[in-house]
């Protein structure tokens, strides 16, 4: 019995490992070839345009409320031990900090990463990647290298728009709701954060934003085997970007506030 | 005696324990049209992706102009590839582009040339299919099956290729616009002089289009002559494919009923 549980945990650490290195090579390939002359500025500014312009109705959706209920919670936390005073700071570092970079990264992963899957992924099985190739157009740099550009460049703009937003939830709950003073309010959200707080969360976005576009294009890319093979390059592509953003975000804040 | 413009010798290409490719020896002379014709499955396509790089076969070589192929990368790769055009079976066309973005790709894209005057070559390259340059504006999706073909062709020939590679150039067509796509084939490659390699299973089209016939089976090319000696190969396989006969030496891999 003990011999087929190790069998498939065996196989399983195999296919772990080996998707790992093929994400590796994709990516180190990607990373050579964005580098590298010509630069597909008209995609580019097309994937900027996806990626954060057409993602703001959603991000600052998710900020506003995520704003207004972290102000809502922290009031009905405190106020138990009388730190009321305190909820703006909470506020303002929580959404800088966290859950900004975090919660934008897993909307834009739904969003664009799933997007950009089935896109590829659909160009992959009709041939039309193919089709670049022979018109002397490497993949790599017109469709990998302007979404991952794109991807580091767009979402710490996103981010940032999204603190903004969040923090202006957080104001709207505090001041109209929790009679808060407007001023005092904003004086406190101003005087206690730090550089560092706002400055974690965008490197936080950018590497988000990178994983989210390696994803998406590694799984369009790879695909096989029609419109099965897309959906679940798809689903894949969202699942694996969600995972690592959480897992990088751990290690991202250890490198930056670990003691 | 003149180097063939594209030379195969030995080339084998295997997916796991299926050997698709077993030893493949074709020349193709400069200006000639030849066409690869065999059943589904028997590696036509591989052999076409074989010759354009999109994948590497195992052994073998494939030469292009006398130039070693197979493991040119970067540079080198760009080169041979600036002599090749493709028509895809399904078109392959860029659903996000517009029809004359389409035609356009490699002249903007790839030759670096203005927007504007590679929009001039491509109004002019689907007026050479039978195409208005109205239809430059609109996207691959508003056209049809025999529509997309033209444009695909259009685009196989917007930077007037010295070898073409047909794949299925007719499959999904009806008759009379398989014939219309047929002459269209013939009109272009004549025109620009270019070669050509077509790999197809539709014998109206083989005939028209080539001016030898290669036969694809269990990886290996089985026959080889003119068009005009191919009612006459002497090869039982040929004539059951070319007759389209279900009994002969080819058995399908299907269960009995």
């Amino acid at each position: 019995m003990s011999i087929p549980v190790v069998t498939v945990l065996g196989r399983m650490t195999l296919a772990f490992l080996a998707s790992a290195g093929a994400i590796t090579m994709f990516a180190g390939h990607a990373i050579r070839q964005v580098v590298r002359p010509p630069y597909y500025r008209r995609q580019i500014l097309r994937q900027m345009l996806e990626i954060g312009y057409f993602s703001l109705p959603v991000v600052g959706l998710t900020a506003i409320f995520t704003g207004m209920v972290l102000a809502l919670q922290s009031y009905t936390g405190f106020a138990r031990f009388s730190a009321e005073a305190a909820i703006p700071n909470v506020v303002v570092v929580s959404l800088t900090r966290e859950l900004g970079p975090v919660l934008a990264g897993l909307m834009v992963a739904g969003r664009v990463g799933a997007a950009m899957a089935a896109e590829i992924g659909t160009m992959r099985v009709t041939e039309q990647i193919d089709a670049l190739t022979t018109l002397s157009t490497d993949p790599f740099k017109y469709l990998v290298g302007p979404r991952l550009i794109a991807g580091i460049v767009t979402l710490p703009i996103l981010v940032l728009i999204a603190d903004i937003i969040g923090v202006l939830g957080g104001y709207l709950v505090g001041v109209y709701k929790l009679d808060f003073n407007d001023t005092a309010y904003l004086r406190n959200t101003i005087d206690f954060l730090q550089f560092q707080d706002v400055f974690s969360g965008l490197v936080k976005a950018a590497v988000f934003g990178f994983l989210i576009t390696l994803m998406g294009c590694y799984h369009g890319y790879n695909s096989k085997g029609g419109a099965q093979g897309v959906g679940m390059a798809t689903t894949n592509a969202v699942v694996s970007a969600s995972i690592l953003i959480l897992t990088f975000n751990y290690f991202i804040t250890e490198a930056f506030f670990a003691r | 005696m003149t180097s063939p413009k594209i030379s195969l010798h030995g080339v084998t290409k295997s997916f796991g324990a299926k050997k698709v490719l077993q030893g493949i020896d074709l020349d193709v002379a400069a200006g000639e049209s030849v066409v690869v014709i065999g059943g589904s499955g028997t590696g036509k396509s591989v052999l076409l992706k074989c010759i354009l790089g999109l994948m590497r076969p195992d052994t073998g070589a494939i030469t292009i102009d006398g130039e070693e192929s197979v493991d040119l990368s970067g540079d080198g790769r760009a080169r041979i590839m600036r002599k090749f055009g493709m028509l895809f079976q399904g078109g392959a066309l860029f659903d996000s582009l517009r029809v004359w973005e389409n035609v356009a790709f490699g002249p903007i894209q790839s030759d670096g040339m203005a927007p504007a005057k590679a929009r001039d070559i491509a109004i002019a390259k689907l007026g050479n299919v039978g195409l208005g340059p109205e239809i430059g504006e609109l996207y691959p999706s508003e056209l049809s099956g025999g529509m997309q073909k033209r444009v695909a062709l259009a685009r196989a020939i917007a930077r007037e290729p010295e070898i073409i590679f047909f794949d299925e150039p007719t499959t999904g067509l009806d008759p009379i616009m398989a014939d219309v796509i047929n002459d269209l084939i013939v009109k272009c490659v004549s025109d620009l002089g270019a070669t050509a390699v077509s790999i197809t299973h539709d014998m109206a089209s083989a005939r028209k289009i080539g001016h030898r016939i290669a036969m694809l089976y269990d990886g290996k090319l089985i026959w080889q002559g003119p068009v005009a000696d191919i009612d006459r190969s002497g090869n039982a396989h040929v004539d059951q494919f070319i007759h389209g006969r279900a009994e002969g030496p080819i058995q399908m891999q299907v269960r009995k009923l």
